[in-house]
């Protein structure tokens, strides 16, 4: 699927969304997050291996990358259903971009979402591991890219 | 003096409750709802309190000091040690070490006692519900000596096999080490008898009391115990403070942990005579505040009435089983006969962090994942679980609270 959206306008989707949200009441943040985990996709077997796991303390999380005329794809999973809610919107905000605008992304939206406590130490599903490491396959991918030229 | 409280017959736990300030936060706009006991207790205002006069008041490095505030100091720390020595019925005072905690308490003996007594082709015998705490430190010392860890395994309600300990006994095990309470299950170990045949085998044993300490009447000399450690912050008291009791002849016969200040008698570049017990395994300056209001800790927990506390517990614990029980795709993990307040359980086709982190919304506060028992998570089948563990000032109607919360949680999810 081809991202016409700019990262950034992607981002402020998301957090469109969240605005027409109920702000005191987190269960709704969760329910629409939830909704992003149910909706994902659930990762093919195949791309459920060892290597593809970004184990946190508590859930799993299988994320695999692709890449094809020069655009990053990623594909991802995990056992518990708010991670993969997480995940799923940082696939919405970074999947089918180049490696620079991956590698360069702030991300902002996951403050503005309130959802930056997933990003604390305290949090051990990870979100944090998650982000570096769509990052860290966007640096390889750049690396072949830079070698084959 | 006899107080009020101490004729009652049942606990007061609204009158406890407001011992603990923190109970009256609020956690995302909720009452705080704590569960999650097992990891640590709450502190009471005594505590707190303690705490403060210390530092206001008498603030000095302890033992080698010849003024007065030294002097205080230490007769402060020297007091949690009788208090200590009091609450698990040790016979001598020299056999309290302080440690940092359950951990350290179970490495200070794998490195020393355990360097000098294991050789190659030994065993060393744990179970398979033990924390990673009872676990790790005896991995190390076999992989160093070439001894071999062997493992107790349990039956399906989480109890250990005793047939199949008293198998792996033999001349060649030389320790038995065991948790006395589970910290993912729940579950009662029987030390006496465990310690009984170990020792019957030839071997010495150790128990890990960090969940047990706080509800159980503990008496080292009764459960002939050769080791027993415990932790102060899971019973009312402080962080970072632990201890490691042993009897007298082997804590004597153990070469040195730590070598520094307080451990020795005298210095020299030739030769360092080391100090008697305790001391010799207490190098440096320890947690002083928190040891000497460890102590409060204790007084809180014998005012109060550990036999008052259990049936408090265990009126708690029967009531959450039941109610968990009726919830739709929720097992309980752990199903001894005896257990003590902690209740830890799956759902289906749930993962615990998410009950969790709902849950917190909800201003409660539950324990979700391994629990630092890997092994035992494995033999269960299971990654992870979510555990709700209750303590002196928890209420019927937080159990009401978890339980509508877990339904709302589970409808959510599912």
């Amino acid at each position: 699927m081809e991202n016409q959206k700019s990262i950034a306008e992607t981002e402020n989707e998301i957090i469109e969304d969240f605005k027409l949200l109920d702000s005191w009441d987190e269960d709704q943040k969760y329910e629409y997050i939830i909704d992003m985990g149910k909706k994902l996709p659930e990762l093919e077997e195949r791309y459920k291996t060892a290597e593809n796991i970004i184990k946190g303390c508590q859930s799993t999380v299988w994320l695999a990358a692709d890449f094809s005329n020069g655009k990053v794809y990623f594909k991802a999973d995990s056992n518990s259903v708010i991670t993969k809610g997480l995940i799923s919107m940082l696939i919405q905000v970074l999947s089918g971009r180049t490696a620079d605008e991956i590698i360069t992304a702030r991300l902002d939206f996951i403050n503005k979402i309130g959802m930056h406590s997933h990003l604390a130490q305290t949090r051990s599903n990870g979100l944090l591991s998650m982000v570096k490491q769509m990052k860290n396959y966007a640096l390889a991918f750049k690396a072949k890219q830079t070698q084959h030229q | 003096m006899i107080t009020s409280a101490a004729i009652q017959k049942e606990l007061d736990v609204y009158a406890i409750r407001q011992q603990f300030p923190v109970l009256n936060r609020e956690v995302k706009g909720k009452p705080l709802v704590y569960f999650d006991n097992a990891a640590t207790s709450q502190k009471p205002q005594s505590v707190i309190d303690a705490l403060v006069n210390y530092y206001s008041g008498y603030n000095a490095n302890i033992h080698r000091g010849i003024h007065t505030l030294a002097e205080e100091a230490t007769a402060a720390f020297e007091a949690t040690r009788d208090a200590v020595k009091q609450f698990i019925n040790a016979a001598a005072r020299e056999e309290i070490i302080f440690t940092r905690g359950t951990t350290e308490s179970i490495n200070l003996v794998a490195y020393t006692w355990g360097r000098q007594n294991i050789k190659a082709g030994d065993e060393i015998i744990i179970s398979t519900m033990e924390h990673h705490s009872n676990i790790v430190p005896w991995q190390v010392l076999c992989e160093e000596k070439g001894a071999v860890l062997k493992v107790i395994p349990i039956n399906d309600e989480g109890e250990l096999l005793m047939d199949a300990y008293e198998k792996l006994l033999s001349a060649k095990t030389k320790l038995v080490s065991i948790v006395h309470v589970s910290n993912a299950l729940g579950t009662v170990n029987p030390v006496k008898q465990i310690i009984d045949l170990a020792h019957a085998a030839g071997a010495v044993v150790m128990i890990d009391g960090a969940q047990s300490s706080v509800h159980l009447d503990i008496d080292v000399q009764k459960m002939n115990a050769d080791f027993f450690a415990f932790s102060s912050h899971k019973l009312y008291g402080p962080t970072g403070v632990g201890v490691l009791y042993g009897k007298k002849q082997l804590l004597e016969s153990m070469p040195v942990f730590q070598g520094g200040g307080e451990m020795i008698k005298e210095v020299s570049f030739e030769k360092t005579i080391y100090a008697d017990l305790p001391y010799k395994f207490e190098a440096g300056t320890p947690n002083i505040a928190g040891t000497i209001v460890f102590k409060t800790a204790l007084d809180f927990i014998n005012t109060t009435g550990k036999t008052k506390i259990r049936a408090h517990e265990n009126e708690l614990l029967g009531y959450a089983t039941g109610l968990l029980e009726q919830i739709p795709g929720l097992q309980i993990i752990g199903r001894a006969k005896e257990k003590v307040s902690l209740i830890s359980f799956v759902v289906d086709k749930i993962h615990s962090q998410d009950i969790g982190i709902l849950l917190d919304n909800r201003g409660i506060a539950v324990r979700t994942g391994h629990h630092c028992a890997q092994p035992l998570m494995q033999r269960c089948g299971i990654t992870g679980t979510t555990r709700a563990s209750f303590a002196v000032y928890n209420t019927k109607e937080e159990i009401d609270e978890l339980i509508k919360g877990l339904h709302k949680v589970i409808k959510m999810l599912a």
